[in-house]
């Protein structure tokens, strides 16, 4: 029996549209969180963490009650572009998502405080706009850090199942991704399938780790350059 | 120049003492050094200057440029102070070269001018065959002109120093007052150099502001500091200053002489204005202004010799009591033989002897 790769491709491209997504949105918010301070901070740091500690499913229930099709969010989606947003791969990759943005906002916001405060004032008193501080000093001073995040972030958002689940549902070819194929088939006493699927996620994410690892060890060296 | 007063309160934590800053200062085309120990508020008001501090009130002008207004709210950004900051560490972006890290500070200028102005900043500084490589692929004397390079390019109106010479070794530092002194004679600003070296702040300095847990207890000129610190704080921290506590027996203004109690001795010394019979005063006199003697006589005070210190041009006599006495080596070799044998009396010059105010409370 062939095996249907369908459901790893699916899962590599939600999780790369999912990672792009959590990367700028995850660095704009650490930068808010690692630089301003306004009303409120602690709160957003919170509910950026929060879904890191939510059981999967209580997170991919909130999601369906605000992109589901009877929310504001779901209907002016269906409005626009004429299908639902619920139980397609765009949902798995909001999904997705929110799973992986955690960990790229702590992390990010970590290596951004982490840059030496000298270099930042250098930068101002040298005439550098924020944008330009922004991009020219602060992310490559910590771009390892990051990139070793957004790396965790990947694997993480390959990885979701209960949220997916929820608000992608399982349809095969449409919107089942790996973790949930792997489960339909050791369901269905499909061996062969979920051990290949299971060895082929183990060693992309061992890679993964392997590299986010390599990219960590080598900030704690001298700064070379790239 | 640059003129202000500031203060800021940083009011006493769980794990630490509380400061206060509270300064009024200005400094004209030149060096003006600001001198004090450690945490006395001097990088403070560096830091204020620039933008990366913002004072509780109070205003700083650069030039005809209001760069704070406490009062009527103006706090310009660092990027609008045209200052040139120079970092204790340097702050040389670690990822960019040399010439990434001049030219990302003459970001400003148009294209042409931006690579001109690199290329002679390079040759100034003597940095020509650096300019690809990266920080830490330099010497600690050419990080040290590269940031100083970097601050300059875009031509600032004012030059902030941040300890310069912490951490350079002997011949770095000469490397160093040889660079400042150039860049005094070429740039008509104001170059503010913080230090707490006061070596550094006779050599290089135009004025001196002295700090003292964020105040500014005394300033001058170096020649005027040295002729008088003005107060015991003053001297104190400048260092280099006998200071005594002394009180006032006599005093004859015809003569321009007063007769006073010193460690226990009665003394002639200059007349001090504003004193009464009886006040106490405290006075000063420079080591070197003291003479060493062998036998009893006017203004001279019999002393135990503690210890003796070898300097460069002469014997640094220590007799304990704030009575230390720089002598010139052929004056101590004549000396040393008889003053063992009969012990030795300290002479206090009457005209060495110079008044010091006390610190007031108010700056």
């Amino acid at each position: 029996m062939a095996i249907d790769w369908f459901p790893l491709w699916l899962s590599l491209e939600v999780a790369a549209c999912a990672t792009g997504i959590s990367l700028i949105l995850g660095i704009w918010l650490a930068w808010l969180l690692a630089n301003r301070n306004f009303a409120g901070k602690e709160l957003l740091d919170a509910l950026t963490t929060l879904p890191l500690a939510l059981p999967p499913t209580v997170l991919g229930y909130y999601l369906l009650v605000v992109i589901g099709r009877a929310s504001w969010i779901g209907a002016a989606w269906e409005k626009i572009t004429g299908s639902p947003l619920v139980f397609t791969w765009r949902a798995a990759v909001i999904a997705s998502t929110l799973h992986a943005i955690p960990l790229l906002v702590k992390s990010s916001r970590a290596a951004l405080e982490n840059v030496d405060r000298a270099f930042e004032r250098a930068a101002r008193s040298l005439g550098a706009s924020e944008w330009r501080l922004f991009w020219r000093v602060s992310i490559p001073l910590a771009r390892r850090p990051i990139a070793a995040a957004t790396a965790l972030a990947f694997a993480r958002s390959l990885g979701d199942f209960g949220a997916t689940l929820m608000v992608a549902g399982d349809i095969p070819g449409r919107t089942q991704t790996a973790a949930i194929a792997i489960y339909d088939a050791v369901e269905s006493g499909n061996t062969l399938v979920a051990r290949t699927l299971v060895i082929v996620i183990s060693l992309l994410t061992a890679a993964i780790v392997f590299l986010a690892n390599r990219l960590e060890q080598r900030r704690r060296g001298v700064i070379r350059p790239a | 120049m640059i003129r202000g007063n500031i203060a800021k309160r940083f009011p006493p934590g769980p794990e630490s003492a509380g400061f206060n800053l509270d300064v009024e200062f200005e400094a004209e085309a030149g060096v003006t050094a600001l001198y004090g120990p450690s945490g006395s508020g001097k990088t403070l008001t560096l830091d204020a200057i620039a933008g990366f501090v913002k004072p509780d009130s109070g205003r700083v002008l650069l030039d005809d440029r209001i760069l704070f207004d406490a009062r009527s709210g103006v706090n310009l950004a660092p990027q609008e102070r045209t200052c040139g900051y120079v970092f204790q560490n340097y702050a040389l972006f670690p990822h960019m070269t040399l010439r990434e890290n001049l030219a990302f500070a003459a970001h400003s200028l148009p294209r042409l001018e931006r690579h001109r102005r690199i290329a002679e900043q390079l040759e100034r500084f003597k940095l020509t065959g650096m300019a690809g490589r990266y920080p830490h692929e330099l010497s600690g004397g050419q990080k040290q002109r590269s940031s100083i390079a970097r601050a300059l390019i875009a031509n600032p109106r004012a030059v902030l120093l941040d300890e310069p010479a912490r951490g350079l070794d002997e011949a770095l530092r000469m490397d160093l007052r040889a660079l400042i002194q150039e860049l005094r004679a070429g740039l008509r600003i104001p170059i503010l150099l913080v230090t707490h070296d006061p070596e550094e702040c006779f050599a290089l300095a135009d004025r001196v502001l002295i700090y003292d847990a964020g105040r500014i207890v005394h300033r001058g000129s170096p020649a005027e500091l040295l002729r008088t610190p003005g107060t015991a704080d003053a001297a104190r921290l400048l260092g280099g200053f006998n200071v005594y506590e002394a009180e006032v027996l006599a005093l004859d203004p015809g003569r321009q002489t007063s007769r006073l109690r010193l460690l226990n001795e009665e003394l002639s010394g200059p007349h001090l204005r504003g004193c009464f019979k009886g006040d106490r005063v405290t006075v000063c006199a420079r080591p070197e202004e003291l003479q060493l003697a062998t036998q009893p006589g006017e203004n001279r005070i019999r002393a135990a010799l503690r210890r003796t210190v070898e300097r460069p041009q002469s014997i640094r006599a220590d007799f304990g009591n704030d009575l230390i006495v720089d002598v010139p080596r052929e004056v101590w070799s004549a000396l040393e033989d008889s003053g063992k044998r009969s012990g030795w009396w300290v002479e206090i010059p009457a005209r060495s002897l110079r008044q010091l105010g006390r610190t007031s409370t108010l700056n």
